[in-house]
């Protein structure tokens, strides 16, 4: 078998100097990926063997499934020693172990299952079919329909969250951090609730305004964020979380205006939106899940081009990378900034519409709920990357529409979603702190040195 | 993207030179055709004794159109001046102080125009400073580890464990003492899983704070939800600070009530102020701190631990975050609800780099946007007629105007952000 | 002391940085350590000081054998390294970075600021290394700040002193005054290794001289020894001392500069009103020590910097303001002094960087899709063509060693059709077949007619390829010269003196504080080293 990797010589490798951030002239750091090539010897091993080898050597998927287990378990603890009936049990730990392992047990079981069968599956669905007179019967009033009902629950939770996750993630791409998904998500529902109330077109044009004046609400945010940025340097971090603060304010002020309220309440909500502005449902009208899934999907393709087959994608990629070289290389950083904040935030913005006009029908001052938070949490997950980004959403989703079901049977507080995602996301970071815990090998394969370093990055 | 302060190399639209007297101008102009023009017509009148002082001063009285007048003036002087003059580091932040003063001059003028009640200078310096404390330990907290390196987004986070740790803590056992020294090791701890994730496992510091925020968000949020509702009585309600008095100090006129007369949380603030000033700047250990976070490699190559002073601080400034967080529970409205911190973190951040990663630079900059924190409650008494919710956006506007606007050129720690790796 | 290296090994994975290494410096003995780029030298004195643990082989002071886990260790035996790139802090005093570490306190860890200005004052009296403790690195010149590393050295009781290429920041003027203080130090009973790959320098100053090659010492010779002696060691075969070249053979004026001026981030004029014009088929040197407004000169012309005053010509048009992709499609080609920084993304594959530039236009784009085919395709040949060696045009070119880097780089700018040429440092850190391959490269592209500019603070390489020299001091070039120039010459040129002798050369804005002396004879023969 001939050897595939060229002979590695002090000409085509050098050794690491000490990292030095003055120095000029680092040559090559090469040293992972020689020692990589000259373990691997250049010899294609079998797919068997890769398939074994990815498991004990930890790479990014075998990692990123671990830490979400990690995750949960966590979360599980967490659910059972908050529980008085857990604790209480656990104070007779000495006396009665069998009992205090069972109530931590059912604790946390019981709370997983009430969100797996809120989100993906509830056997009891199935059941109820076979309590109706017919097949028919079943299909007509419904009960078939149940049977999706957790799937469509997590289609509907995903949609927003594959919007406004893509939003970040593109973002990153260009090296930004766009925290304020929150902020353009205001920015989006407002002008796409004001125009599905306020203004009145022919049934299909009525959705695509609406859903275009969200786009637009969202951008024109994110284009502020990016001009600040490339006029005046200040960073998006920081502008984009004073921005979520400043929008959440302005929405409620705006609800308690007569512009916005809707006549005859004094809470803050608005109108409700015209009927043909709705996206159409997908399944059926037992189930929630609307259009705006396909919209979302639409996007994570269309990004997906964007980065990888456009140039505007690898302006973006090469100022995220390397700013300077872009720079040098005649791109125009500043211009790659604007531009890439403007069409994050025109995402963020399109997630409303899968409030306003997928599910809700209105606007209210907590219309944006977290979002904006969960963005974050699916773009670091998805690895900045659209297809991960949807795979993230759609884990996250079914998390938040399984905690809705599990708040509701289990009065576990929905808000134990947010500590497991923000611990998977935490645990994905540090695959050294995964494969420790999983007493897992040291990476050696190729995906290992870039794995390796910086969790997050790339 | 982990570098806090603009990165240099790239050429930004609009001149520093120029933002900082258009924003001067803008103020002058604010204070001019808008509070000047649209005040009532009539006296401001500013009161500077508390209630049954001992000593007495007697209120000043303005006409408050022509106030504002006066101040917007002075404001478009000095964005002349900027403009156009050289001037020395000091000069420039003098009249950056004087426009703002003066901005708050106008604003107050043209809020208690004709109005009966006058406008409590005491009150609202008092209610300033109260509103600093967090946001002044949260900037110490960051001081201490942007100074060795360490990017500190997780301010946030740590304000949060602090005032729910102190809150739990004090209401539960019932003392108060107790309360602040949980409050501090629950700052630590999060300080703690701040380091280890930034230094040990290289995560990219600014996402890392970012998440560490969300994750502490997330558990007090759940475990209020499980623990501090149902069992409201026992684990919510603790008691609260009350205020102290310092003899003689306290009775001076104007400051004394001020400076002199609050929680003790406000005089442990000034003892790490100072003890922060002095420790970075006048001590072995604070050089090798600055060391650290300017060029490792070079405090590596004379002996220096690099990774355990960067944990040592970034945990020492989780421990005074922790304090201000505790200050947000047992040092005034008592029970925690969840995210009450309301973005001081980042507000705090902000001041940290408005005052570039100096304890009293940041102070000044903390008192800042305190004042813009207690605008709702202080026009509000006043009758203004502007909606609360507009008036609640102020600090974070202020927050937004001052690092794009008046932030200017600084220098973070050269190697901030960058985690050190041996050879 | 008397020092001993016995068969020190040092590893990086599969590459043997280091092998078998023996050196042994008596006391009182400056000796030199001579090799290329890439030989070990730098790993080698990394093993010294401790910042890396050797996997064979021992270190013997005086016959006794020492373990060094930590720089700390290697100062507590008496090793003092000057690093080739500063270890100072920028923004703290010359006291604070003398004493840090070993700090003078009273009580309580309070710094006690008086008595570390007075060892500094000290030190730098008994060693004519003149400093001022109070002030702040960042405004001295590079000559001066490594006078502050040497103290800090010598602050202490180094008794072996490492220097690792401490003249490739320095004039010849201030060259000259470090081997003084070397003098005067090894007087003083201390010995010094001294670390260059510039041969004349090394057999001036030197007792004994020790070439490493590829990680192993190949010989041990006297400083009277020959350049061809040495160079042969140096580099394992037979070397060429001049690349061949023929005559320039330069057309019409392509490039003009008039009076330009250009800001620093700081505020302050780093290039003061420079003038110059490059002709087609002329390569034109600027020679200069770095930080004299080379990078600042260079980032002008591309349009990466806002230009104060003056313009630039390119064949006749005013591109003054004209931004840097447009710049790049008028055919100016940029090889960046940082090839890391702003040469290359690290992340981007062979392929993407080749592309860097042209992306956005046919046959790599139709529109604002992508040709990925293309560029394939394109680096494919490129590669092929200027010998780049990579696995794949797909691997990230952060993998690359420093010359194949450079490669890259050359191949996506001389890919186009330039009519100018922007070159600075292009030759940094590179091996010597790879410094070859950029020289005859540069020259091939004089020769099809493009006008280049070479920025270099090596003075050989600016012998061997400049065509017309241009000296820059502190923003300004202080004259032309032919490539005959002798080298004392260039030198007065570069340190700001006149060489007529009549006065200080003329200086637009006040440079940073010079302490040192005005400049004494250089030692003749200190040009025309090998490439």
């Amino acid at each position: 078998m001939s050897d595939e990797s060229p002979p590695v010589s002090p000409e085509d490798q050098q050794p690491i100097p000490p990292e030095d951030p003055a120095a000029l002239d680092v040559t090559a750091p090469a040293a992972p990926a020689a020692e990589a090539r000259a373990i691997s010897g250049g010899r294609r091993p079998r797919l068997g063997r890769l398939v074994i080898e990815s498991i004990v050597e930890g790479n990014t998927v075998v990692v990123t499934t671990l830490a979400i287990v990690a995750a949960i378990v966590a979360g599980g603890l967490l659910i059972a020693f908050t529980s008085p009936a857990v604790l209480s049990a656990w104070g007779k730990l000495f006396s009665d172990p069998g009992n205090a392992f069972a109530q931590a047990w059912d604790a946390a079981a019981g709370a997983y299952v009430a969100m797996f069968e809120g989100s993906i599956f509830n056997p009891h669905t199935v059941g109820a079919i076979f309590q109706q007179k017919s097949l028919g019967t079943a299909f007509s009033d419904g009960t078939v329909a149940q049977v999706f009902n957790p799937l469509s629950e997590t289609a509907v939770n995903a949609t927003p969250l594959i919007l406004a996750g893509l939003s970040v993630a593109l973002a990153f791409r260009a090296g930004l951090f766009n925290i304020g998904a929150q902020s353009q998500f205001i920015g989006g529902a407002i002008v796409c609730t004001w125009l599905g109330f306020g203004v009145s077109l022919p049934p299909f044009i009525h959705v695509v305004v609406c859903v275009v004046g969200a786009f637009v609400g969202g951008a024109v945010l994110g284009w502020l964020v990016g001009w600040l940025k490339a006029a005046t340097g200040a960073h998006e971090v920081i502008v984009t979380i004073m921005l979520n603060y400043v929008m959440a304010d302005f929405l409620s002020w705006i609800l308690g205006t007569s512009s916005m309220q809707r006549p005859g309440r004094s809470d803050l909500v608005s109108p409700l939106i015209a009927n043909d502005a709705h996206l159409p449902l997908l399944l059926g009208s037992q189930l929630r899940v609307n259009a705006s899934f396909l919209v979302a999907l639409a996007c994570a393709v269309g990004v997906w081009w964007l980065l990888n087959r456009s140039t505007i994608g690898f302006e973006f990629k090469s100022v995220g990378a390397n700013a300077s070289a872009a720079r040098s290389a005649g791109m125009s950083v500043s211009r790659t900034w604007i531009l890439v904040m403007l069409i994050a935030g025109g995402l963020a913005g399109l997630a409303s519409t899968a409030v306003v006009q997928g599910t809700d029908f209105t606007l209210t001052f907590q219309s944006y709920g977290t979002f904006g938070i969960d963005a974050i949490t699916v773009a670091l997950l998805g690895r900045a990357r659209p297809g991960g980004v949807v795979l993230a959403a759609l884990l996250f989703g079914a998390l938040h529409a399984g905690g809705i079901a599990m708040q509701a049977s289990t009065s576990t507080p929905l808000t134990i979603t947010t500590v497991i995602q923000s611990l998977v996301v935490l645990f994905v970071a540090t695959p050294p702190l995964v494969r420790a815990m999983f007493r897992l090998h040291r990476a050696t394969a190729r995906g290992g040195a870039q794995s390796l370093a910086k969790g997050w990055n790339g | 993207m982990t570098a806090l302060a603009r990165p240099a190399g790239l050429s930004f639209r609009l001149d520093r030179r120029i933002l900082a007297p258009a924003t001067f101008i803008v103020f002058g102009l604010i204070d001019i055709l808008g509070f000047g023009m649209y005040a009532h017509h009539g006296d401001a009148t500013f009161a500077f004794a508390p209630e049954f002082a001992k000593v007495t001063i007697p209120n000043l009285s303005l006409p408050a159109d022509l106030t504002c007048y006066a101040c917007g003036a002075l404001s478009l002087v000095a964005g002349v001046l900027r403009g156009t003059l050289p001037l020395s580091k000091t000069w420039r932040r003098v009249l950056l102080g004087l426009v703002l003063f003066a901005f708050v001059i106008a604003l107050l003028c043209w809020a208690d125009a004709g109005q009966l009640i006058p406008v409590n200078v005491v009150n609202l310096l008092e209610q300033t400073l109260a509103a600093s404390i967090p946001l002044i330990l949260g900037a110490l907290a960051g001081c201490m580890c942007e100074r060795s390196g360490v990017i500190n987004i997780a301010i946030e986070g740590q304000l949060l464990f602090g005032a729910f740790a102190a809150a739990v803590a004090t209401s539960y056992f019932g003392f108060l003492w107790l309360g602040v020294i949980v409050g501090s090791l629950a700052g630590g701890l999060l300080g703690a899983m701040l380091a280890v994730f930034a230094i040990r496992y290289l995560v990219d510091q600014v996402v890392l704070g970012v998440v560490l925020n969300v994750f502490a968000s997330g558990l007090t949020g759940f475990l209020y939800d499980r623990a501090l509702v149902p069992y409201q009585n026992s684990l919510n309600s603790p008691a609260t600070y009350l205020p102290l008095k310092i003899p003689l100090l306290g009775d001076i006129p104007i400051i004394g009530p001020v400076l002199f007369d609050s929680t003790i949380f406000l005089y442990i603030t000034y003892v790490l102020l100072i003890l922060v000033q002095v420790g970075l700047f006048s001590t072995r250990w604070g050089l090798r701190i600055r060391a650290v976070g300017e060029h490792p490699l070079a405090a590596d190559t004379v002996g220096i631990r690099v990774l355990s002073t960067r944990y040592t601080a970034v945990i020492i400034g989780g421990l005074i975050a922790g304090i201000g967080g505790a200050y947000l529970t047992v040092g005034s409205a008592g029970n925690f609800s969840p995210d009450m911190s309301s973005g001081m973190g980042y507000i705090a951040l902000a001041a940290l780099i408005f005052g570039r990663w100096t304890p009293f630079g940041a102070l000044a900059a903390a008192l800042l946007f305190g004042f813009t924190l207690e605008l709702q409650s202080v026009l509000g008494t006043l009758n203004v007629p502007i909606p609360s919710y507009i008036l609640n956006m102020a600090p974070y506007v202020a927050t937004i105007i001052a690092v794009a606007g008046l932030v200017g050129r600084v220098r973070a720690p050269a190697a901030d952000g960058r985690p050190y790796v041996k050879a | 002391m008397r020092l001993e290296l016995r068969g020190i090994t040092k590893r990086y994975g599969a590459l043997v940085a280091n092998d078998g290494i023996d050196l042994v410096v008596e006391p009182g003995q400056i000796h030199a350590l001579l090799g290329e780029n890439g030989a070990g030298k730098t790993t080698l004195m990394n093993v010294l000081y401790g910042l890396t643990q050797p996997d064979e082989g021992a270190i013997l002071t005086d016959g006794e054998p020492v373990t060094l886990r930590s720089p700390k260790d290697a100062i507590a035996v008496g090793f003092g390294m000057v690093h080739q790139h500063f270890m100072l802090v920028p923004v703290f005093t010359v006291a604070e970075n003398v004493t840090l570490g070993s700090e003078r306190t009273r009580g309580l860890g309070l710094l006690d600021q008086r008595a570390m200005r007075r060892e500094v004052l000290d030190l730098s009296e008994r060693y004519g290394l003149r400093v001022d403790p109070d002030a702040l690195i960042e405004e001295l010149p590079v000559g001066v700040q490594q006078r502050v590393e040497i103290i800090k050295a010598l602050v202490r009781d180094a008794q072996v002193l490492i220097l690792d290429e401490p003249t490739s920041v320095l004039t010849p003027g201030e060259t000259e005054e470090l081997f003084t203080i070397m003098r005067q130090l090894k007087a003083g009973g201390r010995s010094i290794i001294f670390i260059s790959h510039k041969l004349k320098e090394v057999q001036a100053i030197a007792d004994v001289v020790t070439v490493i090659r590829r990680g192993q010492v190949v010989g041990q010779l006297p400083p009277t020894a020959s350049d061809s002696e040495l160079a042969a060691l140096m580099v394992g075969r037979q070397v060429v001392l001049q690349v061949s070249k023929t005559p320039a053979k330069p057309a019409e004026p392509v490039l003009d500069v008039r009076d330009l001026r250009v800001e620093d981030e700081r505020g302050h004029a780093a290039v003061g009103g420079v003038t110059f014009e490059v002709r087609a088929g002329e390569i034109l040197g600027i020679a200069g020590v770095q930080g004299n407004g080379q990078t600042e000169l260079c980032e002008a012309l591309m349009g990466l910097r806002p230009v104060t005053a003056g313009s630039v010509h390119l064949g006749g048009r005013d591109i003054t303001s004209e931004k840097p992709r447009q710049r790049i499609r008028d055919g100016i080609g940029y090889v960046p002094e940082d090839r890391q920084a702003d040469g290359l993304v690290a992340a981007f594959s062979v392929a993407d960087n080749m592309i860097l530039d042209v992306y956005d236009r046919p046959p790599y784009a139709r529109g604002i899709a992508l040709n990925l085919g293309a560029a394939k395709e394109n680096a494919q040949a490129r590669v092929e063509q200027f010998d780049v060696r990579t696995t794949s045009v797909e691997t990230p070119a952060g993998t690359l060693s420093g010359g194949n880097q450079q490669k890259v780089i050359l191949a996506r700018e001389f890919g186009r059709d330039l009519r100018v040429l922007l070159a600075s440092q292009p030759t940094r850190g590179l091996d010597v077949g790879s410094i070859e391959f950029v020289h005859k490269r540069i020259i091939s592209e004089r020769d099809k007619g493009v006008a280049v500019i070479i920025i270099s603070a090596e003075l050989d390489e600016i012998y061997a390829l400049a065509d017309r020299i241009a000296v820059m001091y502190e923003g300004q070039i202080t004259g032309f010269r032919p490539p005959s120039v002798p080298v004392e010459e260039l030198g007065l040129l570069m340190a700001g003196a006149d060489p007529s002798g009549s006065g200080a050369a003329a200086r637009a804005e006040p440079g940073p504080a010079v302490t040192e002396p005005a400049d004494e004879p250089v030692e003749p023969g200190l040009g025309e080293e090998i490439l």
